[in-house]
């Protein structure tokens, strides 16, 4: 039964980054990532102060830590504007004008005069210590059946650097993905409905996809929903991946909220107060000293300790599924992440090799009334108390309700914590870069040449191509209408194109991990079968492979499992050897063996001939032998 | 007045005011509310730029402004007062930073997006808490200027004020300076100080200090512990690679902005840098053969001959600059030859002219790298034969500063001649060691 979410005050906002196919933002370099690293660099980033002789404590602290950051460079591919040792360039031209386009689409207003500021950042991930972010265009909107929702900022901005490894003393950033272009669309929190939500995403999906100009695959795209029910609390989920995800994670986090509340109105009920929740540990390690609990066993050999704490009321709450799967402890325990690898509680006990009796004794040690429950962890003191105090720290919040955070999506529709929300980051004017009037001529000019709609190109498909509208759907969907026409321009059949795009290759995606198969890959497969070196047959199983081993080739593969195509001798040798084998039964019904003699014929050459092929050779060889 | 500053007199806008401007585009209204920011210098002045809420600024065409209304006037700036100096740590020893432009510190208005000098000791303290850590620090201004504008009576400005300082008790002075002429200054210093036995730093910065990469605050930490080292000359402090891992100290007079924009832009050129400073605090001396602290006391020799020429040769040069700059009275010429110390011969004429009359024309080379010798092939002894000063491996900038400081000694070539050829303060080098070039 569906929620009545505009009775819970639901409320969700958009917001959608999506790397542009131009050269980077502020300096013609490719906006390609590598592998290779040719040189490394290290950095210290510093606080800044305000006018007030203000520097961010929090910054300050972490600074004083002395951390380090490492980025990594490649000669082609890398330049001094994003190693943060030369001004910036003039903006991309065209970087702005698809901000333009998609400003158009959007319905929404280009501003007169781009101004590029510059936002704090000082986690290491932009080597300057901020980002270089300008609204291009503002007021737009999307009209959906549940009524229209705003679009009041589309800015064009500069994306991070990579992650490659992050650690308390130094992080590793590759340099690659720093200075892409990125468009950045946000919207109003006037979605109100979990599918609302995927139809304004498929819209600005469109939008973006129709200047043709995005960048297609994995991490070129980045979705974030915010996401709050009356009496709860304003969440970010970052990194929704699939448009098909979105109302199953709303609901999830709708349905996550609620049980929070439900928590925290049966914590109210019971009389549980913050105070209540005291940095009291309890050391119970002798008790687990013969523990059959493998965990604490190991632990406790490395010379660590059990301590517990004690939360007032919350029996049977901690164990309360809040989301399929995840209970107000696995938040606890997700908190806690930071310094242990998990921890016990009282809910999911006896179990993991911990007895009844040792739960006994705790509740003993700790004086436990019905109502109240514990948690424990095993580590080396200072880590656990660490740990417990996070602990404590969520069991306050769910007295309080639902905790404002930032969260990131998972794959099955749940999120999990991922850090507090961020606070309005600092940003001042770019003064390296001038602001950029945007004239009518080019305005005009973005505006009579607006490029056409996906819908417009699924029905142009059908026209043009004469493929099943369904296909077409598909294709122009899951973005692969590009290499579809690439595909066309290099020689192959629309039909085939869009049968082996379309039909095989999703056909294999719960076999193998069809998002290791590059566009690469596919263009040069079908390069072998446009010059005969393979079939169309063979191109299922050359996908196939590809997907379990990317680093190698069509070629390779094709040549290893033996689906190169035979020359037309060859074929009518094995057809004849075949026709001969089965003579009997071509001399009994003649033509009418062809099934038979098909089967055992492709038997032997799927994949090393063409099956048009093979059937006139079989008929030929029918003919011959039954004359 | 530009189209803003006429349409903000007309409306009564001023700068900070929080206003709610609509502007009609194709027909649609479009509201925008925020504060007023100063028009940018450069602009044609056909916008009027507002900072949104959400701290974005966007620049609104004036002509399709229909209607523009005051929320709020600005409200008076928060004045907020900083101490000037701080109480001193028993202990330590005690350094000036004398600023001459050129930020070290920076504080960013994030209402108005304004970045400003951050340059009493309370602010540093909170900027750079580090240098208050090896030194007591006093700041001084002494003047807010560009270093492109820099001449030679700020030279005599910075080296009485270093002199004071030095010998008021200051164990070290730290001059702040912009990075563009940073090198002359220091050349100009290291001539100008004499008996200098305590160490005078400059230093700068090649990104903005108010970026969080700013290569300022490793470079201000660096010199101050140079600046309370066991070393008695002039020196600039900088970065001596990409990474924030070292800077290097460079001799005053050997030193030069060799990049536009790289941190590590500074290098010591026909020499090697006196040392390496890491980021946690070692100093790694780089030769043994650099003055130590004493105790004498510093003087300033300030006489200075401001009418000196540095003028570079290249192919179809024309005489008639020569002849410009002896018709005007200038009374010193640095020429940054071709290769070992040429021109083309076709101006050799006027070279001898000048030097007829009395101008010291003094030859260094444009390759920068390398030691000027005039007598291996015949243009150079052409112009030896002219009277040209050949001023060995000097840099051409660090010639021409020296030439000036010659000058107000003394106008007689002889004495020109062997005051350049002698080494004052470490600009030439006697022989020329192989790991000097590209360093």
């Amino acid at each position: 039964m569906e929620l009545d979410y505009k009775a819970l005050g639901l409320k969700v906002g958009l917001e959608i980054h999506r790397q542009l196919d131009t050269k980077k933002l502020f300096s013609p370099v490719p906006s390609e990532l590598h592998e290779e690293v040719d040189f490394t660099f290290e950095r210290r980033l510093r606080p800044t102060m305000s006018e007030l002789g203000e520097i961010d404590q929090a910054a300050l602290e972490e600074f004083k830590k002395g951390r380090v950051f490492v980025y990594e460079g490649n000669y082609k591919y890398s330049d001094l504007v994003y190693m943060d040792e030369e001004p910036p360039h003039l903006p991309d031209e065209e970087a702005l004008k698809v901000a333009l386009q998609i400003t158009y689409l959007l319905n929404a207003i280009p501003v007169d005069e781009v101004h590029f500021m510059r936002k704090i950042v000082i986690d290491g991930s932009n080597v300057s210590g901020f980002q270089r972010t300008a609204i291009v265009g503002m007021n737009g909107k999307v009209d959906t059946p549940w009524g229209s929702v705003g679009i009041p900022t589309i800015c064009l901005e500069e994306d991070a650097c990579r992650i490659i490894e992050q650690g308390d003393r130094r992080a590793i950033y590759r340099l690659d993905r720093l200075g892409i272009p990125l468009i950045e669309i946000a919207t109003t929190p006037d979605i109100h409905h979990p599918e609302q939500a995927k139809v304004v995403a498929k819209f600005i999906g469109d939008a973006l996809r129709a200047t043709r100009k995005v960048k297609r695959g994995l991490g070129t795209i980045r979705q974030d929903l915010n996401v709050s029910i009356k009496g709860g609390a304003r969440i970010e989920i970052k990194g929704v991946q699939e448009l098909d995800m979105i109302p199953i994670i709303i609901e999830r986090e709708v349905q996550r909220q609620l049980n929070l509340l439900r928590i925290k109105e049966e914590l109210e009920k019971r009389g549980a107060k913050e105070e209540e929740l005291k940095e009291e540990f309890y050391d119970v390690t002798d008790i687990f000293s013969n523990t059959g609990s493998k965990i604490i066993a190991r632990a406790l050999k490395k010379g660590s300790k059990v301590l517990a704490i004690k939360l007032p009321k919350f029996r049977g709450l901690i164990g309360f599924e809040i989301q399929p799967g995840r209970r107000l402890g696995t938040e606890m325990a997700d908190r806690a992440k930071k310094y242990v690898k998990g921890i016990f509680h009282i809910d999911e006990l006896p179990n993991y090799g911990i007895t009844q009796e040792e739960v006994d004794k705790v509740i003993e040690k700790l004086n436990l009334g019905e109502l109240d429950a514990f948690v424990l962890v095993a580590a080396e003191e200072d880590i656990a108390k660490k740990a417990l105090r996070e602990v404590l720290q969520r069991a306050k919040e769910a007295i309080r309700g639902v905790p404002e955070e930032t969260r990131r999506a998972l794959p099955d529709g749940n999120t999990q914590y991922m850090r507090p929300l961020p606070g309005k980051a600092r940003m001042y004017p770019e003064t390296d870069i001038p602001p950029i009037f945007i004239s009518e001529e080019l305005k005009r000019e973005i505006l009579e040449n607006l490029p056409e709609y996906p819908q417009a190109r699924v029905e142009r498909y059908v026209k043009e191509y004469g493929i099943d509208k369904s296909l077409a759907q598909t294709l122009v969907d899951d973005e692969k209408d590009e290499l579809f026409e690439e595909l066309i321009a290099m020689g192959v059949k629309p039909s085939l194109a869009a049968s082996i795009l379309v039909v095989v290759l999703k056909g294999l995606k719960k076999e193998v991990p069809i998002e290791n198969i590059t566009e690469e890959h596919i263009k040069d497969a079908f390069k072998l079968f446009l010059n005969n070196r393979v079939a169309k047959e063979a191109f299922e199983e050359i996908f196939k492979e590809l997907a379990l081993h990317p680093e190698k080739t069509p070629l390779q593969v094709a040549e290893e499992k033996g689906l190169t195509l035979l020359s037309e001798e060859e074929v009518e040798k094995i057809v004849e050897k075949v026709v001969r084998e089965n003579i009997d039964v071509v001399k009994a019904r003649g033509m009418g063996a062809m099934g038979m003699l098909m089967g055992r014929a492709m038997a032997k050459l799927r994949g090393k001939a063409d099956g048009k092929l093979v059937s006139q050779l079989v008929r030929k060889k029918i003919q011959e032998f039954s004359s | 007045m530009r189209k803003v500053e006429l349409f903000m007199k007309e409306k009564g806008i001023e700068i900070g005011d929080y206003v709610e401007v609509v502007e009609k585009e194709n027909g649609t209204r479009v509201i925008h509310r925020g504060l007023v920011m100063p028009p940018y210098e450069l602009s044609k002045g056909e916008t009027l730029t507002v900072k949104l809420d959400n701290g974005y600024n966007v620049g609104i065409l004036i002509d399709q402004i229909v209607e523009v209304r005051i929320i709020e006037k600005a409200k008076p700036r928060e004045e907020v007062s900083f101490k000037e100096v701080l109480p001193k740590k028993p202990g330590l020893p005690n350094v000036t930073i004398i600023g001459t432009g050129g930020t070290i510190a920076s504080k960013i208005d994030y209402k108005t997006g304004a970045v400003h000098a951050a340059f009493t000791a309370e602010e540093l303290a909170k900027a750079v808490p580090e240098i208050f850590e090896i030194a007591n620090i006093t700041p001084r201004v002494l003047f807010n200027i560009m270093s492109e504008d820099m001449k030679p009576e700020y030279w005599k400005k910075m080296a009485h004020e270093v002199a004071k300082a030095l010998n008021s008790g200051e164990d070290g002075v730290i001059i702040g300076h912009g990075t563009d002429t940073m090198g002359y200054s220091a050349a100009a210093l290291s001539f100008m100080l004499r008996e200098l036995e305590k160490p005078v730093i400059f230093v700068g910065s090649q990104r903005s200090s108010d970026r969080p990469s700013s290569d300022a605050a490793m470079n201000l930490i660096c010199s101050t512990r140079m600046a309370v080292e066991d070393f008695g000359e002039v020196a600039v402090v900088m970065h001596g690679e990409t990474s924030d891992t070292y800077c290097l100290a460079h001799r005053g007079t050997k030193v030069r902005k060799m990049h536009t924009s790289r941190r590590d832009a500074f290098r010591s050129i026909n020499d090697v840098p006196i040392a390496k400073i890491w980021y946690d605090g070692r100093v790694e001396y780089l030769r043994e053969d650099y003055r130590k602290r004493g105790e004498s006391e510093v003087w300033v020799d300030d006489k200075l001959e401001e009418r000196v020429a540095l003028i570079k040769v290249y192919p179809g040069m024309n005489g008639e600059i020569i002849d410009f700059l002896v018709d005007k009275g200038y009374k010193g010429i640095v020429i940054e030859g071709t290769g070992l110390g040429h021109t083309p011969n076709k101006i050799i004429p006027t070279i001898e002219r000048a030097v007829e009359e009395g101008i010291a024309v003094c030859m260094t080379s444009q390759c920068l790298y390398g030691r000027v010798n005039l007598n291996v092939y015949s243009t150079g002894r052409k112009l030896l034969k002219a009277g040209v000063i050949p001023c060995e491996d000097m840099l051409p900038e660090t010639a021409y500063v020296k030439l000036i400081w010659v000058l107000g000694k003394t106008q007689n070539l002889e004495e020109v001649r062997k005051m350049m050829l002698t080494n004052y303060a470490g600009e030439i080098t006697p022989y020329t060691r192989f790991d000097t070039y590209l360093r």
